[in-house]
């Protein structure tokens, strides 16, 4: 269970997120939406707690991590970020195995080792385990993190729920791809000690996995909760002026969102 | 795992070189010492015999604690060098960059120019007291004008541009103080710029070993989370490593090796950029692999370095910054021709 209570965080005299709250529990997928700049990244950040706000709390199983070890930290909540830049190449299973650097000391015991095989197998990406990430390609390097991240939360804390934050996932992956992947996060957060909160930008997507929908616009929250009841014709106009049309496959019944641009602009 | 067998061979493998280059390095040089001399002369000193022969006294005196100095001062440089790309996550980073050794070198350029404004004396310790002063006030300077009040995702690279920018004006400093000065001092300048070990003696390897020694074990902690680091700020954030904490202590390492190695033999160059580069292409980026061997491979390079320097005009010595750089370039760069390095 994650809480936001009051989250505000300022860039100078700008509010990026201003005052938002929200819960999210686990055993669910939550993604957040909103337009360019809405202040997704901001959001998904400070609860990861790669940022600090110095208003508001983020709650971890209702404790303020606000004085936990980063290590410790680092046990119960991966985060998988937007664009990742390795500096110096090298060989994916030693990239796969920093995911396990907050439960080993100075070498990998076998148990890390056995996960990093584990999570390799699951994103499919176990043939490159030798090759150098530097010449991967953009969605083979995209699994790889994924990998990577997933290690580091793959197997269950006692008493603690592990929460997974994935900031724009989709970015390198083609369209295969990325139905396989959100049904890879669809099928970790089922656990019911996992929490998963990430931002995607398409919306079919978001209608077709998710189970809890978060509407940011400008660093506030507009709608909150099921994907029926946020994916509305007059949010989706107020936060992307865009006016929704819903068609339902004939094959499998369905919804799929299509979309006309507003002729009213904001 | 196989990758660990093979970085440990590969430290065997590079201890057992510099054990043999620092044989060379204090057999060789203006007066070449045969084995029995070098023995008798040990001999002679272990057992302090009151009157050991001139030639005897230069080995202990000059010959040895030069071949250790080196070895001191190239690992001070190449761990230097492996932190420094480590923490800016950029190759082209050399330990330098923070301006440590531009403001070492503008420390000795005004102990040769302006003496008379130094208020004091400490003997021979004066030029690297000053030198090391100036070291470690140019890195403050780079570090008080780089530093805001909003840590950011900028910061590293605000910390690489004023530490060029600082560079930059303690270098024409350097210049400035070379061009007014007169003749025997304007030779000293370029000859300490160039970088010379010919000062060495058993007071300086005790200054700089306590330094390389007191900066190689806490780096050797750090490299774990220096290697997070190389995914990003944010990912080593997410995996636990405490990266204000991690670049506060990386950069008081390398000030600390680089600032006092400098300070005894001026500024030798290019050392700590290629050696990392050279390991990190035969090995791959683990930083605790590197660390190690970063310190090896710049003794190792340094002790090459000054055996070239001290032979190949003999009796006279060439600058050590010349030879480090005529020998260490074609080495570079044939390895980043032959692998797929920068792919």
């Amino acid at each position: 269970m994650l809480t936001a209570t009051e989250l505000t965080f300022r860039a100078g005299h700008r509010a990026l997120i201003d005052g938002v709250s929200a819960s999210f529990e686990p055993g669910r997928l939550h993604l957040i939406l909103g337009p360019n700049g809405a202040g997704k990244s901001t959001l998904i950040r400070l609860l990861a707690r790669l940022l600090r706000s110095a208003e508001g709390a983020v709650l971890y199983d209702g404790h303020d991590a606000e004085h936990w070890h980063e290590r410790e930290l680092a046990r119960r909540r991966a985060v998988l970020s937007q664009a990742v830049e390795v500096a110096f190449s090298m060989p994916v299973r030693e990239l796969v195995l920093m995911g396990r650097y907050p439960h080993f000391g100075a070498r990998p015991g076998a148990d890390d080792l056995k996960i990093c095989d584990e999570v390799m197998r699951f994103f499919d990406v176990s043939a490159m385990a030798d090759r150098s990430y530097g010449t991967l390609s953009g969605g083979e390097c995209q699994r790889v993190q994924f990998a990577r991240v997933l290690a580091q939360i793959w197997r269950p804390i006692e008493g603690a729920t592990r929460h997974l934050f994935l900031d724009e996932p989709l970015t390198f992956l083609d369209i295969r791809h990325q139905i396989d992947f959100m049904g890879k996060v669809r099928s970790f957060a089922s656990q019911k000690d996992v929490c998963v909160v990430g931002v995607v930008h398409d919306l079919n997507l978001a209608v077709q996995f998710a189970d809890r929908l978060l509407l940011l616009d400008h660093g506030r929250v507009l709608a909150d909760g099921s994907p029926a009841e946020v994916l509305t014709e007059e949010n989706l106009r107020t936060a992307f002026a865009v006016t929704p049309v819903m068609l339902t496959n004939p094959a499998t019944s369905k919804s799929h969102l299509v979309f006309e641009s507003s002729s009213e602009l904001r | 795992m196989n990758a660990r067998r093979a970085d440990l061979w590969c430290l065997v493998l590079l201890f057992l070189l510099m054990i043999a280059t620092t044989v060379a390095s204090i057999r060789y040089g203006a007066m070449d010492f045969s084995g029995r001399e070098m023995a008798a002369a040990v001999w002679g000193k272990l057992t302090r015999q009151p009157d050991m022969p001139l030639d005897q006294r230069i080995f202990i005196e000059l010959r040895v604690p030069r071949a250790i100095l080196c070895l001191l001062v190239g690992a001070s440089l190449g761990v230097g060098g492996t932190l420094m790309q480590g923490l800016f996550r950029n190759p082209i980073v050399e330990p330098g960059l923070v301006g440590t050794s531009s403001g070492a070198a503008f420390g000795a350029a005004i102990f040769y120019v302006f003496p008379a404004l130094l208020q004091f004396n400490l003997g021979g310790l004066t030029l690297p007291v000053v030198a090391c002063a100036g070291g470690v006030l140019s890195t403050y300077l780079v570090f008080a004008l780089a530093h805001t009040k909003r840590e950011g995702r900028s910061s590293i690279l605000r910390l690489l541009l004023t530490g060029l920018a600082i560079n930059a004006l303690f270098l024409s400093g350097i210049g400035f103080l070379s061009y007014v000065a007169r003749d025997p001092s304007a030779r000293s300048i370029i000859y300490w710029n160039l970088g010379t070990l010919s000062g060495a003696d058993w007071n300086s390897v005790v200054i700089v070993g306590v330094a390389t020694v007191g900066g190689l074990i806490p780096a050797l902690a750090f490299a774990k989370s220096l290697n997070a680091l190389m995914i990003g700020e944010d990912e080593a954030v997410a995996l636990g490593v405490n990266v204000g904490r991690l670049k506060w202590t990386v950069l008081t390492i390398n000030v600390l090796m680089v600032a006092v190695a400098t300070a005894f033999t001026g500024v030798i160059s290019f050392v700590g950029l290629i050696v990392p580069h050279i390991l990190r292409i035969v090995r791959g980026p683990d930083n605790r692999f590197l660390i190690l061997g970063s310190a090896l491979l710049g003794g190792i390079l340094l002790s090459v370095a000054d055996l070239i320097a001290r032979v190949c005009l003999r009796p006279a010595e060439l600058p050590i910054g010349i030879v480090t750089a005529v020998v260490g370039v074609p080495v570079f760069l044939s390895l980043l021709r032959s692998r797929e390095y920068l792919s």
